[in-house]
């Protein structure tokens, strides 16, 4: 999230697409509720499903299933046809004004630079024109042709309230009543806040719907305000934390990214890692990437990074491949390349998509541990359970290794929530049986690999035994050891230049913050985002004091909020070039004449002239992308791709399928099954009883949804012959479920491109073992492929058949 | 489960009583259906307070699980796909239901055991299961079809408004549980003043309609709705238009309950003299046997 939790009260218009706030997170939905009770909000619903945040809408719209970017593109362009744009914030604060190289075009679904054998762009041609001076060329008056801002106009015009109706099957009248309530927060003085989740990253083109809307609140003037922003809903209660802490395979903690191969030395590493300002003045502050880069290896190494070795790069794995994500590590394991796998809290055998794939590849292992306060589906791939599990225990040779992990009620420790809160917490009881905490069993395997490595060697052991462990018991680290950490700390006294008699840091004190790390190896930060949640202060992230000056939603005082407890980021933007807020009564900080202040951590250096230093200081422009010049794989604007499995033809790129830069391995793209085999347009999704495939381990959520099923269409039912609370098959071209149907007046069919479009819906939170009744996930169904940027894999647009069936004999 | 003082009783079944002077404030639980997400989390809350297991059933092709209130069950979420007739919209009315703690309620009315159900000044009307005799006439005198008899051990069963966390001034578990608040609890005063505005807000949004579902016929209750159509309140899942106490009940209560009993004390006469003339009753082998596969059957 840009903005908060709480936040979200400040609103005027809630939108709720690419996600079902209420059902998958309902307790902070209060936010909603809150607006809209306290501040007469309107809230908006544009989903394939009417939902249960439907059910407490103003106003609702039908959307096909991956579609959101024609029809997001399509309030874009209402919005410019009609003037409904916050203009002093989009000259200023956007790249609108930016002249774009000749050479970049967009025409049939491409943009310049396609290599179809590849499926990948050369995107150089994806930039601005540069100055003499070395900054980005710009024409404030906006009328160069090849300005952004006329770029996007042309580019968006494809979608006019026709053409989402003809792609969405979005009812024209409905969409124009979402455009007039959205346009409207183009005021100065209304604000939109976006609610999304996995509706929208669950697909090819996932970062591409997020851009989308992204792209809308900053033509809205709705980014860094009070009441506005992005907000990413996250489906774990940790799941932002894992993010931040860099537990993707090519990020490490912070968003500082792993080395590639090419990248042999430091320096090298560092020169594409400059960000050098495009704009003059601006703080672009990824300038500090080294002081980040060098802290996190001290934390790592200790006193074997040093100056001479680099701060220990080599002891880095260099990345031979973009990423080995979920998708890729399956890959591996079908091709037989990888051969064991260590599953921590994590049940791909459910979560990953194509089933089948993912039992062949865990039985080509040699062995799989899996730590997990739950017995799994994964834990239990290889067990027989009927026609849940179809799989003979006999030809199955992996080693399963299944160590009882504690669950977050019975470990203290932080969990970072959506709003970037990093909130500490305590056991609430005991774990049972032989359960150990994840850190003690990583610290186990950790010192036993150690003791291997000093008795026999083996190859490259320096990052093994070197690695700094500071641990009072060394078999069992903290979790405010931990915290401590990741904090960061003084490693060696830092002299004051001026006085030499005083010190700028002291050895063994936590550092502030991240504003005082160095790159000199003198000080250490296990994530430098988190620097400042537990520093001489104390244990910021226990905080608990809830008092909230004026009642802006920021609670200053409550845990820690990552960075240096700012609640808003790009919380500069709210005010004008004067540094006044757009809206008075949503003041966040001012510029008093001298300096920013106000209700939250200015989101700027607190000395940098309003009309100078422009408020999006992470990037090298200092002002937000409408155009994200070559930072993304499939376009520097978004542009409408189908599902790769779509009942209709991209009427705006008819020869195009799916994304046409989104991987696809070998075998995988002859698994993609086509509308006339399989005519309808099936989606996943949560419902609330239930969180993922946890709490069907529970009895009282069991007893709440009991049973796996699938919904469908009044209409659709009458045609198959279904029957609601009958049974049906659903089959795709890899795999087939059974289900109990709910037949419901919440699905409708669409048409679309002049087609009739029936919607199958697939909640997600069955599996074979638990308390509630035995059922199949989604993931029996849907394709293997991911996001053309992330490789989140497309689980909420794929193709079924379905058919009623007779009661099964159990 | 009684946990409010003997003193704060106005009613008890099949017994009169002489009310103390000191009444306690009138008490209210406020559902807000426009405010309510259907998420279940008050069945959860009701069946861990209340420490009752409920078993894992099936799906029948709707949301609601259990399928119906049950003795463990004492709420239940009601789920209804409405086409509103005039704009052609789908509303899904979501309704949590149980018991509404009527002000003149038929269930204590019906009740012919004595302090099997009572009514406190504060408005609660509480099950005190000691006493109940298992014979469901709680049920014909309810308006609202809430209570269920448990096959286990023919007791009636339904919501308490938590009495035993209202007596140390707790909500209900429900009301704790909601993350939305579209249930909250308090004084009735309060209650109504709350809805009042939340009323203004749903016709600022174009429900002319909305209003409170207090029904007079059962005197006003202390679970009272915010509807978005309070003048169609049966489209939520057949909410009763204007309950009231099955005129049935009302008889009983007044003539024929002196005529039964008169006929009871005839039976007793006659049964007496049976037993002079023949003697005992004697239980066979073949009763025993009976008897046993009826209770297994049951448990």
């Amino acid at each position: 999230m840009t903005n908060s939790w709480t936040d979200i009260k400040n609103t005027d218009l809630v939108v709720i697409m690419g996600g079902n706030a209420a059902e998958a997170h309902p307790c902070g939905f209060k936010w909603v509720v809150e607006a809209k009770a306290h501040r007469g909000a309107k809230l908006i619903v544009v989903d394939p499903r009417f939902t249960r945040s439907a059910s407490v809408s103003d106003l609702y719209a039908p959307i096909r299933q991956g579609t959101d970017i024609a029809f997001l593109l399509g309030v874009i362009n209402h919005c410019i046809a009609n003037d409904k744009v916050q203009w002093d914030y989009v000259k200023a604060y956007t790249n609108a004004t930016y002249i774009v190289k000749e050479g970049f075009s967009y025409k049939d679904g491409l943009f310049a630079g396609y290599d179809e054998a590849k499926r990948d762009y050369n995107r150089s041609s994806w930039d601005y024109d540069m100055t003499a001076e070395g900054f980005a060329a710009t024409d404030p008056s906006l009328q160069n042709p090849r300005c952004v801002w006329n770029l996007l106009k042309a580019h968006v015009a494809t979608y006019t309230p026709e053409m989402v109706e003809r792609i969405c099957g979005t009812p024209k009248d409905k969409f124009l009543k979402v455009c007039q309530w959205i346009g409207e927060t183009s005021a100065k003085n209304k604000v939109m806040t976006s609610m999304y989740a996995l509706g929208w990253t669950q697909h090819s083109k996932g970062s591409q719907n997020i851009r989308a809307m992204a792209m809308l609140q900053l033509i809205l003037g709705n980014i860094g305000v009070r009441g506005g922003g992005m907000n990413a809903l996250r489906g774990h209660s940790n799941i932002q934390g894992l993010t931040d802490l860099g537990l993707m395979s090519n990020l490490l903690p912070g968003y500082l990214t792993l080395p590639v191969e090419r990248e042999a030395d430091l320096n090298t590493y560092m020169s594409t890692r400059g960000f050098k300002p495009l704009q003059p003045n601006q703080m672009s502050y990824w300038q500090n990437y080294k002081k980040f880069f060098v802290s996190f290896q001290k934390s790592m190494w200790g006193a074997a990074a040093t100056k001479d070795n680099d701060f220990a790069y080599d002891y880095l794995p260099k990345l031979d491949v973009p990423s080995y994500d979920v998708l890729r590590a399956f890959e591996l394991m079908h091709q037989g390349k990888m051969n064991g796998y260590v599953c921590q809290g994590f049940n791909p055998l459910l979560s990953a998509p194509n089933r089948k794939k993912l039992t062949a590849a865990l039985s080509n292992l040699k062995f799989l541990i899996t730590m997990d306060p739950l017995d799994t589906e994964t834990a239990r791939f290889w067990d027989n359970h009927g026609k849940y599990n179809e799989v003979d225990p006999t030809k199955i040779q992996t080693e399963v290794i299944q160590l009882p992990s504690t669950c977050f009620a019975e470990d203290e420790g932080s969990l970072t929530n959506s709003g970037r809160w990093l909130q500490w917490h305590w056991p609430g009881g005991d774990a049972p049986g032989e359960a150990k905490a994840d850190t003690w069993i990583m610290a186990q395997v950790y010192l036993r690999l150690k003791a291997l490595y000093e008795k026999e060697g083996g190859a490259f052991a320096d990052p093994i035994v070197k690695l700094h462990w500071p641990y009072k018991e060394a078999g069992d680290p903290k979790p405010d050891e931990l915290a401590r950490e990741i904090n960061g700390y003084v490693v060696e006294d830092v002299p004051d230049p001026n006085d030499s008699t005083k010190k700028i840091l002291e050895k063994g004190k936590q550092v502030v913050s991240f504003a005082v790390l160095r790159d000199d190896g003198s000080t250490a930060c296990g994530c430098w985002i988190y620097s400042g949640c537990f520093n001489e202060a104390g244990n910021n992230m226990a905080r608990r004091d809830n008092t909230d000056p004026d009642e802006t939603g920021a609670f200053l005082k409550w845990a820690f909020s990552w960075p240096v407890n700012r609640r808003i980021l790009y919380n500069r933007a709210s005010a004008d070039l004067e540094g006044k807020a757009w809206d008075p009564t949503r003041k966040l900080i001012e510029w008093d004449g001298t300096k920013w202040a106000g209700y939250d951590v200015p989101d700027i250096l607190p000395t940098a002239k309003p009309d100078v230093v422009m408020p999006f200081i992470m990037n090298p422009e200092g002002v937000s992308r409408l155009f994200t010049r070559g930072l993304m794989r499939d376009g520097p604007f978004p542009a409408h791709y189908e599902p790769f499995e779509s009942p209709v033809v991209n009427p705006v790129a008819p020869k195009i399928r799916g994304n046409p830069v989104a991987r696809v391995f070998k075998g995988d793209m002859e698994q993609f099954g086509d509308s006339k085999e399989f005519p309808y347009a099936a989606t996943s999704y949560r419902l609330t009883e239930h969180f993922h495939f946890w709490t069907k381990h529970v009895w009282v959520n069991a007893v709440m949804q009991p049973e796996f099923f699938v919904e469908v269409s009044e209409q659709l039912a009458k045609e198959k012959g279904i029957r609601s609370g009958g049974w049906v098959r659903v089959w795709s071209k890899r795999g087939s479920v059974q289900a109990k149907a709910v037949v419901t007046k919440r699905i409708v069919p669409l048409t679309c491109d002049g087609k009739t479009v029936h919607i199958v819906g697939i909640p997600l939170h069955w599996g074979f073992m638990g308390a509630a009744r035995k059922g199949f996930g989604p993931n029996s169904l849907t394709p293997f492929v991911g996001d053309a940027n992330i490789e989140t894999p497309e689980y909420k647009a794929f193709l079924v058949d379905i058919e009623p069936i007779p009661e099964p004999v159990a | 489960m009684a946990s409010l003082s003997p003193q704060d009783l106005i009613r008890r079944s099949a017994s009169s009583i002489t009310p103390a002077a000191n009444k306690l404030p009138e008490v209210a639980k406020m559902i807000d259906v426009s405010k309510c997400i259907g998420c279940k989390a008050c069945q959860v809350a009701c069946l861990e307070w209340n420490d009752r297991r409920e078993e894992v059933g099936v799906n029948t092709g709707v949301y609601e699980n259990p399928h119906d209130l049950t003795p463990n069950s004492f709420t239940l979420m009601r789920y209804t796909e409405w086409v509103n007739p005039e704009t052609q919209s789908l509303e899904w009315l979501i309704r949590k239901d149980g018991c509404m703690h009527c002000a003149d309620p038929g269930c204590l009315k019906a009740c012919p055991a004595p302090g099997a159900i009572v009514q406190y000044s504060n408005g609660i009307v509480d099950f005190v299961h000691v006493n109940c005799i298992g014979c469901g006439y709680c049920i014909k005198g309810c308006p609202f079809n809430i209570p269920r008899i448990s096959q286990v051990d023919q007791k009636a069963y339904k919501c308490t408004l938590c009495s035993d966390r209202v007596a140390v001034g707790q909500g209900p578990a429900c009301a704790k549980a909601c993350p939305t608040h579209a249930i909250t609890f308090g004084t009735k005063e309060q209650m109504l003043k709350d809805a009042a505005l939340r009323i203004e807000d749903l016709r600022s949004r174009g429900y002319k309609n909305a209003g409170i579902y207090d029904p007079p016929g059962v005197g006003g209750t202390h679970v009272i709705y915010v509807l978005h159509h309070a003048d169609k309140p049966e489209i939520y899942a057949s909410l009763p238009r204007d309950p009231k106490i099955s005129p049935v009940v009302e008889i009983w209560k007044g003539l024929t309950k002196y005529a039964g009993l008169a006929a009871i004390a005839i039976f007793g006469v006659v049964g007496v003299l049976h037993h002079l003339v023949n003697g005992a009753n004697r239980v066979s082998s073949q009763d025993e046997e009976n008897a046993k596969r009826l209770k297994e059957g049951r448990s």
